[in-house]
């Protein structure tokens, strides 16, 4: 099974690098929505670095969304997706797969970019680090509750449109909690608590998510 | 439970149900009103804004128990297939989304003389945000198919999924000390607020389970219908080709 879910990675992201359009748009997105802000509340410093690390975390939440609701859609409509449901690595496999594969091409580059629009939006030095720790956490999360939410909407109508009102609501406590992570770092108290408290949310997470996604792929599949 | 995957069933008994919820939903809604407009005494800090209380508090209890009523109905839907679980879910969702915005709203109209503001975002505000959005998540996906049952089951996957936040509404003035009060009734003690009030508040609250109990069979009944409609369409068109 973990053979079959490793070759389902691969072909992904082989996919995903060969056509690196996904990728360009993720990040160009972040890099242009996070940048708007200076221009929408003006470019006084203080200002800037109060709202740094919520800006470049909501960003980076809606650049991971763009590329979700084609996590499973070409795979659904070429048929390849029934393929993948009798193969050894199951349908949570596959989610799990198709998750990795999402944040890899997706999840990560926009973690990598995240250090320069901190330090554009005048973000505390002090607290980039723990704003790339707390992305690397919090980033694998929106792939993996992005899974459910693509699996659930592959065959909708406007399906693309209502990902994100089902997936925004359920990120809400990994935003929460990336954010208060900065804000500690930045005034000092230590990030360590709402770390730990990301991690857990992904440890949850990693085993569940994929569980829901197999039962909506499933659905797509009768 | 399997009695009633029957639809005709169903249908008898909600038939035969409703004169009775219908009766209680008059009764009890004059009586409550009475008792938390004028039966009950006004708060001695909040003065006369205290009974937005009588609307706001069983609002926003059922706005939690809809959402569970949902998610075990979906969960029955999904495990056992059984068609009218489906379709309870489904019934329940819009009027859960009403007494979440109900609650919201006098939430917002008692926080402005009480708080000073209209909104916080504090931990049981932003909690119960994230449901009403998780309503209307659930009502966009299950009519976003173009074949109801797989937008049904679509849904109900999201209603058990986003179940893990009623915990949270439900627990968050006791993890999180922020600006909205504590639970004052349903606790493991005494509750911790004056008869003359609390009556009232069961009054209203058995008021409010009432009327959701009928229009939830309204609604269940016209889902019932609609989709055998439906079925007698699927086979007439079927007769004539």
């Amino acid at each position: 099974m973990i053979q079959a879910t490793l070759a389902v990675l691969r072909r992904d992201l082989a996919l995903g690098l060969r056509q690196a359009a996904d990728l360009v748009t993720a990040v160009g997105f972040f890099a242009v929505a996070a940048l708007l802000f200076p221009f929408g509340v003006g470019p006084e410093p203080q200002i800037l670095a109060r709202i740094a690390a919520g800006v470049v975390w909501v960003t980076a939440l809606l650049a991971g969304l763009l590329s979700l609701d084609r996590m499973f859609q070409p795979d659904a409509v070429d048929g390849s997706l029934d393929q993948l449901a009798l193969s050894p690595a199951g349908l949570a496999g596959v989610a799990v797969a198709k998750a990795a594969a999402h944040w890899i091409t997706t999840g990560l580059p926009l973690v990598l970019v995240s250090p320069v629009l901190a330090i554009m939006l005048n973000l505390d030095p002090a607290a980039i680090t723990t704003l790339m720790v707390s992305m690397l956490i919090g980033t694998p999360c929106l792939s993996l509750f992005g899974a459910i939410g693509a699996a659930l909407t592959l065959g909708a109508r406007r399906g693309a449109a209502l990902v994100p009102l089902l997936i925004l609501p359920l990120v809400v406590p990994v935003l929460i909690f990336g954010v208060a992570a900065v804000e500690a770092t930045a005034t000092g108290l230590g990030a360590r608590p709402h770390l730990m408290i990301l991690a857990a949310l992904l440890a949850a997470a990693l085993p569940l998510a994929p569980l829901a996604a197999a039962a909506g792929l499933k659905l797509s599949l009768d | 439970m399997h009695r009633y995957a029957n639809p005709a069933r169903t249908l008898r008994i909600v038939a035969a149900l409703f004169p009775w919820i219908a009766g209680a939903t008059a009764l009890l809604f004059p009586l409550g009103l009475y008792l938390a407009l004028a039966g009950s005494p006004a708060d001695y800090q909040q003065g006369e804004t205290v009974r937005i209380m009588y609307v706001h508090v069983p609002a926003a209890w059922l706005a939690m128990f809809i959402y569970s009523v949902m998610a075990v109905s979906s969960a029955l839907a999904l495990v056992w297939r059984h068609p009218v679980a489906e379709l309870s879910a489904r019934a329940a969702a819009p009027l859960g989304a009403g007494f979440t915005a109900v609650c919201l709203a006098t939430g917002a109209l008692w926080g402005q003389p009480m708080w000073g503001t209209w909104w916080v975002w504090d931990a049981r505000l932003t909690s119960v945000l994230v449901l009403f959005f998780l309503y209307l998540g659930y009502i966009a996906l299950a009519d976003a198919f173009d074949d109801p049952e797989r937008g049904g089951r679509a849904a109900g996957i999201l209603a058990i999924v986003g179940w893990v936040n009623v915990p949270i509404v439900k627990f968050s003035v006791d993890w999180w000390n922020t600006l909205h009060q504590p639970a004052s009734v349903t606790r493991l003690d005494a509750p911790a607020i004056h008869p003359d009030m609390l009556w009232p508040l069961i009054v209203m609250a058995a008021a409010f389970t009432a009327l959701f109990t009928l229009l939830w069979m309204i609604r269940l009944r016209a889902e019932l219908i609609e989709r055998r409609n439906r079925v007698v369409e699927a086979s007439l068109a079927e007769g004539l080709a």
